[in-house]
């Protein structure tokens, strides 16, 4: 059984502009999965549908085999306990009025007595609090900064230490590297395939950089205006029978 | 850079100066020797003298210890209706700005009510309408001025609920009430205390207008504007009866917007909403 599993999904805007058209994918248990398309295509958008931030028109999202039952935010409570994300643009994914530690608290207040940790161990705030920066490789000092106090790739480790600080099954990944420097991102790309390994977490790592998805997952998925074109192992890249935007997509690359 | 500093400095000195002569004011109750409301025609409008320091008014009264007394009941009632004011505005529009649809328009439009007239004439209709006296009166103030606050809240709420923090807060598992205490409120403290630091100063020249056309404070309480009001008769032999209310009015609200100033730096206001 998957762990996630997306079938048929389509949304489109009140104008009839479709963003998705019968979307389908699975992510298997320890998997990072790419997903690659250029901007606009649609893949925020999934991101966010499978975030449950937005709403989608039909189909359905299956986890570990159960549909999502999306009648209030309450019943989603035992979904976003497993399924954590790590934005885009860290400067705006922390609250600039909050001490580090405070933005790190968000998911473990909320979740902490409904699961258990394998990795981390609570005994107190500030100690659990500096595990998680030692796993992202910050000081703990920082604990006590804030957001403007620190470079956006200390921030997106922030944001990385947040999403893994309640042990989820899968983390989105929205283009978590592009908005840093090219020694920031290779940075945190090693970073994040590190903790996959020692968290065995999965991966939705969705970009626009297909030398940074290939390095980072084991299949990967093609999207083109709202449908995935294409669906390969990683091996195959350079494979005969891939789509022309696929091919499209790789002459750019080279 | 320096002139930047120095600047700063000095608005921050008088800005101390002028706290510390109001705290004074306001806690000279416990040194004062003289009754605010004894009437002793035998030294009605009596010049300055070492027992009366400012004199005394037309029914024998201390001008000092009145003028003191009053600091504590204009700013007191200042102080008063601002804090009514801000409590009913902000969640009012937290919950607008944060909800939006149906329950943001309604709001939206008794909003547009209240602002479609001057605040003056609304205070003076209500505390027309209410009858005269100190407590109609503050109810005008914050139904007039907690439109501001609501206002402010909500445009802060609607810029803030689109960024990626909230979104993050909201995967965390976060439901809306506590987005807005934990994420939205530390947004709004510096607004809504700038806004009320310079609303202080409108809101006592309020109370003692109204006061001084006889809506407000009703005699013989020495709120400055009834002072002001009941000095009038003597403007021509004594003056001093009016300049003494009408200085203090101007230290107060002179006062408010500098402590306006001093929180906007503070709180770096102005910078924010340019980055």
């Amino acid at each position: 059984m998957s762990l996630l599993d997306v079938r048929n999904v389509h949304k489109s805007y009140e104008t009839g502009v479709e963003i998705l058209r019968n979307v389908n994918l699975s992510i298997e248990r320890k998997e990072c999965l790419g997903l690659v398309g250029e901007s606009g295509c649609g893949k925020s958008t999934l991101a966010r549908i499978i975030l449950q931030i937005e709403s989608f028109d039909q189909g359905c999202i299956l986890f570990e085999g159960t549909a999502l039952q999306n009648k209030n935010e309450r019943s989603l409570n035992p979904y976003r306990k497993n399924i954590q994300a790590v934005l885009q643009n860290p400067a705006a994914a922390l609250n600039p009025k909050l001490k580090i530690k405070n933005s790190l608290m968000d998911p473990y207040q909320q979740f902490g007595s409904e699961i258990t940790l394998k990795h981390f161990t609570y005994t107190s705030e500030a100690n659990f609090i500096g595990q998680l920066l030692e796993t992202v490789e910050l000081p703990k000092s920082f604990a006590e900064r804030y957001p403007h106090e620190l470079s956006g790739g200390q921030k997106q480790r922030v944001t990385i230490a947040r999403a893994i600080s309640i042990e989820p099954a899968l983390i989105i990944l929205d283009e978590p590297a592009s908005s840093l420097d090219v020694l920031s991102q290779a940075a945190v790309l090693k970073l994040l395939g590190g903790l996959r390994k020692t968290l065995d977490i999965s991966y939705l790592f969705i970009s626009h950089d297909l030398s940074a998805v290939q390095q980072m997952s084991q299949r990967i998925l093609v999207m083109k205006e709202g449908e995935i074109v294409d669906s390969f192992e990683k091996e195959l890249l350079f494979g005969e029978d891939r789509h022309p935007y696929t091919k499209e997509l790789i002459s750019l690359f080279e | 850079m320096e002139l930047v500093i120095k600047k700063k400095t000095k608005r921050r000195w008088l800005f101390m100066v002028m706290a510390t002569v109001l705290a004074v004011a306001a806690y000279a109750f416990l040194i004062l020797k003289h009754d605010p409301a004894l009437v002793n025609l035998g030294e009605r409008l009596w010049p300055a003298s070492l027992e009366h320091p400012l004199g005394t008014d037309h029914l024998g009264r201390d001008v000092l210890t009145r003028l003191l007394l009053g600091a504590q009941l204009t700013v007191g009632y200042g102080l008063l209706s601002l804090f009514a004011a801000v409590i009913i505005g902000v969640p009012f529009g937290v919950i607008a700005g944060f909800k939006g649809g149906l329950i943001d328009r309604i709001f939206m439009r008794i909003a547009d009510a209240f602002l479609a007239f001057p605040d003056t004439i609304v205070a003076i209709v209500l505390s027309g309408l209410l009858g005269p006296g100190i407590e109609n009166l503050l109810l005008a103030i914050v139904l007039v001025k907690w439109v501001n606050y609501a206002r402010l809240v909500r445009s802060t709420v609607i810029t803030e609920r689109g960024k990626d923090y909230v979104t993050a807060a909201k995967i965390n598992g976060l439901r809306s009430f506590a987005i807005m205490r934990k994420h939205l409120f530390p947004h709004l403290i510096g607004n809504v205390l700038v806004l009320a630091s310079l609303d202080l100063g409108k809101i006592i020249l309020l109370i003692s207008s109204l006061s001084y056309i006889g809506l407000g404070a009703q005699p013989p309480a020495p709120e400055w504007g009834a002072m002001l009001n009941d000095a009038r008769p003597y403007f021509q032999s004594h003056m001093m009866l009016m300049i003494y209310p009408g200085l203090a009015i101007v230290f107060v609200v002179l006062l408010s917007n500098i402590l306006g100033d001093y929180l906007r730096d503070a709180f770096d206001v102005k910078k924010e909403v340019e980055s």
